[in-house]
């Protein structure tokens, strides 16, 4: 650590002697206004059938001599439905220095890893603000030191993370949530350094012609709690939990993503192979902690035609195939399916996308429905639209069971400052 | 994507008088043209500069887009470029990395700020428009010797120059046009006009380079380019500012993680 802090005054002094001769900043900021209309009856009484919020997302950025910068990136939240979707989090705040080939990130940050379109198995650094979007993307920011050191083709990675994000959750008054509320604000451990627990991960990640390939290691606290049956009450037909209680196990995950791009196809894959803490509950009995392993993978291609019917319009076709060796106790819900999605791109001055998709259970015939499209307004101003559709939803589904009342339609107005 | 390195602006040019002699057929002629072009342009190293795009439809109306570029040369192969966009805002932060080849496809990989994802793109999608406008994805790319075959029409007067006018035919089957027409000047090899021709074989897009200014005494870059499509009526007008050579960028400014750093 000594070490570290002496690199950082070295980088804030290397800059602050050069600031006169380069220096250069950023300063973007973004709103947007989210209107979603839930057309079905709410599965739970307390629900609303609208829900409106608005966001801002700023970001400042600095940067000395090229080589050194400071990212500063606030993010808030405010749902007039919903408590618990109302949030701020500091998605970026760090400093950055490079040092010829290897780079050095000490502080609050966000990283992406993986090649599959709809499902992110392999990416495990940030947690998922999950009351953002069910789609997974939304992460909130994450303490790390990163080491990234640049060897032409291939990359070497090394993350310490010393404090643990726990999975924010919808509350009571939002759809989109679990069957019961979540006491988030009493988190179990397997670790008794519970947030403290400090992670890590290492990541070899290049390309070597048309192959694109990472291959990582990550070993601490699980991203995704187990959510368990808590504050039972004895009720005439028997004792009923009344919440849910989050438990976050150690795992550890070695992972291999790839794609391979040739001509208009791009062949990708994610796999996992895991070893996981999880809480055995049997009624009647304090929970008994078990290690499970398992692996767990997703691959398919993405295929586009370009300029199709004499337009500059391209369409694209996907195709993914998720599996889980957990069947059942998948806690992604994906444990035999198939997602097939069209993406039709206007290339037209206004930048009109669309990318509609199904995800199909093949075991139970739950079909996942989803439609995204957005268009530009004019150089600052987006819209966006998001359809959300759940089908036949099996009550075997644990995991989208519950959201079987919650199709939405979404219309979102991003203005850039 | 080497957007407007010195290959870039298609300064086919002439070789000194005795080569062209030695050339034997209209092929040979486009040829020797085209490579000594591409040789008399060699030895930039690197460059960068801010790009403007002002895209106008048939009825006048306009949008813009910035991005700034950097590319750098590389012996024995197509150039390597970098591309950060600023406008339209909602693109803003975007980055794409290039690796151009002299055979086969192009390396892309495109940098998503949101999601601070980098993805790899194909990179055959030579016809489809860059950014909405009116340049297509190849009209931008590095223009090395090989993708295309020429053919030496004629000498003419342009304007208060004289050219030299050569027909090329485009190497990649996935190309959207069957031929370019160019015009270069014969005192200093620089791209005075392009026509191209879609693949009906009619007369699609014009491209004019203006206000060339000559760097390291050696270098000449247009300071503007207007491309006009003839069947709808739409334009594109590509400026350029704050070029600057010899900035020392090398491989280790041109990989992913410099992508994933750019701003």
């Amino acid at each position: 650590m000594h070490r570290i802090a002496h690199i950082l005054a070295t980088g804030l002094l290397v800059a602050s002697h050069s600031a006169a001769a380069e220096f250069y900043q950023q300063l973007d900021t973004e709103w947007s206004l989210e209107a979603r209309a839930f057309p079905d009856n709410a599965a739970f009484a307390s629900q609303s059938d609208g829900q409106l919020s608005v966001s801002l997302l700023s970001e400042w950025y600095a940067e000395w001599n090229r080589d050194f910068s400071v990212t500063i990136a606030p993010f808030a939240r405010f749902d007039a439905q919903d408590d618990e979707r109302s949030h701020i989090d500091l998605r970026e705040f760090y400093w950055q220095g490079v040092f010829d080939r290897v780079e050095l990130r000490l502080g609050i940050s966000k990283v992406f890893w993986g090649k599959t379109e709809l499902l992110h198995l392999v990416d495990i650094i940030n947690q998922t603000d999950a009351v953002e979007n069910i789609d997974g993307e939304d992460k909130l920011g994450q303490p790390m030191v990163r080491l990234n050191w640049a060897l032409g083709g291939v990359s070497l990675q090394a993350y310490a993370l010393p404090y643990f994000r726990e999975r924010p959750f919808a509350g009571e008054d939002g759809r989109l949530r679990a069957p019961l509320p979540v006491l988030q604000d009493d988190a179990l451990y397997q670790s008794s350094d519970e947030q403290s627990h400090l992670d890590y991960a290492v990541r070899v990640q290049g390309y070597a012609g048309a192959l694109d390939y990472g291959l990582a290691w990550f070993s601490g606290t699980a991203r995704n709690p187990q959510l368990l049956a808590a504050n039972i009450v004895n009720t005439p037909d028997g004792p009923q939990a009344t919440a849910l209680q989050p438990f976050y196990g150690l795992l550890d995950q070695l992972s291999l993503d790839a794609q391979y791009t040739v001509g208009s196809w791009l062949l990708k894959l994610e796999a996992v192979w895991r070893e996981q803490g999880l809480l055995a509950q049997v009624p009647g009995q304090a929970p008994q902690l078990i290690e499970v392993d398992y692996g767990a993978a997703t691959g398919g291609f993405e295929y586009t035609r370009y300029g199709v019917f004499e337009s500059a319009w391209d369409i694209g076709y996907l195709a993914e195939y998720l599996w889980d060796e957990r069947n059942d106790a998948a806690d992604n819900g994906f444990q035999n399916d198939l997602f097939l999605a069209t993406r039709l791109a206007a290339n037209d001055v206004l930048d009109t996308t669309l990318l509609a998709g199904v995800v199909m259970d093949l075991d139970r015939g739950s079909r996942f429905i989803s439609v995204e499209a957005s268009r530009r307004l004019d150089g600052s101003t987006k819209l966006s639209l998001e359809l959300r559709l759940f089908n036949n939803i099996d009550a075997r589904d644990t995991l989208f069971y519950p959201l079987r009342q919650d199709d939405y339609i979404q219309l979102e107005l991003t203005r850039y400052l | 994507m080497t957007l407007l390195t010195p290959k870039t602006l298609l300064v086919t040019a002439l070789t000194a008088l005795p080569l062209l002699a030695q050339a034997q057929t209209p092929e040979e002629q486009g040829l020797a043209i085209a490579v000594e072009a591409d040789q008399r342009d060699e030895g930039w190293g690197d460059s960068e500069s801010t790009m403007t795009m002002v895209l106008r439809n048939k009825h006048g109306q306009e949008s813009v887009r910035e991005m700034r570029n950097r590319s750098l040369e590389v012996d024995g192969d197509g150039d390597k470029s970098l591309i950060i966009f600023d406008q339209p805002k909602d693109v803003r932060g975007t980055a794409l990395l290039t690796f151009s080849h002299k055979d086969g496809n192009d390396d892309q990989w495109l940098y998503l700020p949101a999601l601070k994802r980098v993805k790899r793109i194909a990179s055959n999608n030579k016809s489809g428009p860059f950014m909405g406008s009116e340049f297509a994805y190849e009209d931008i790319s590095s223009q090395e010797v090989e993708k295309y075959t020429y053919k030496f029409l004629r000498e003419e007067p342009c304007g208060e120059l004289s050219c030299f006018v050569i027909e090329r035919y485009p190497v990649d089957e996935k190309s959207g046009y069957t031929k370019q027409i160019s015009w270069i000047d014969s005192s200093e090899y620089r791209a005075q006009k392009i026509d191209f021709y879609d693949r009906k074989k009619s007369h699609l897009k014009t491209l004019t380079f203006h206000d060339y200014s000559q760097y390291l005494d050696k270098h000449w870059r247009p300071a503007r380019m207007e491309m006009v499509n003839l069947q709808t009526g739409k334009s594109t007008t590509l400026t350029f500012s704050d070029y600057a050579f010899q900035n020392g960028l090398s491989d280790k400014d041109f990989d992913q993680a410099s992508l994933a750093r750019a701003r």
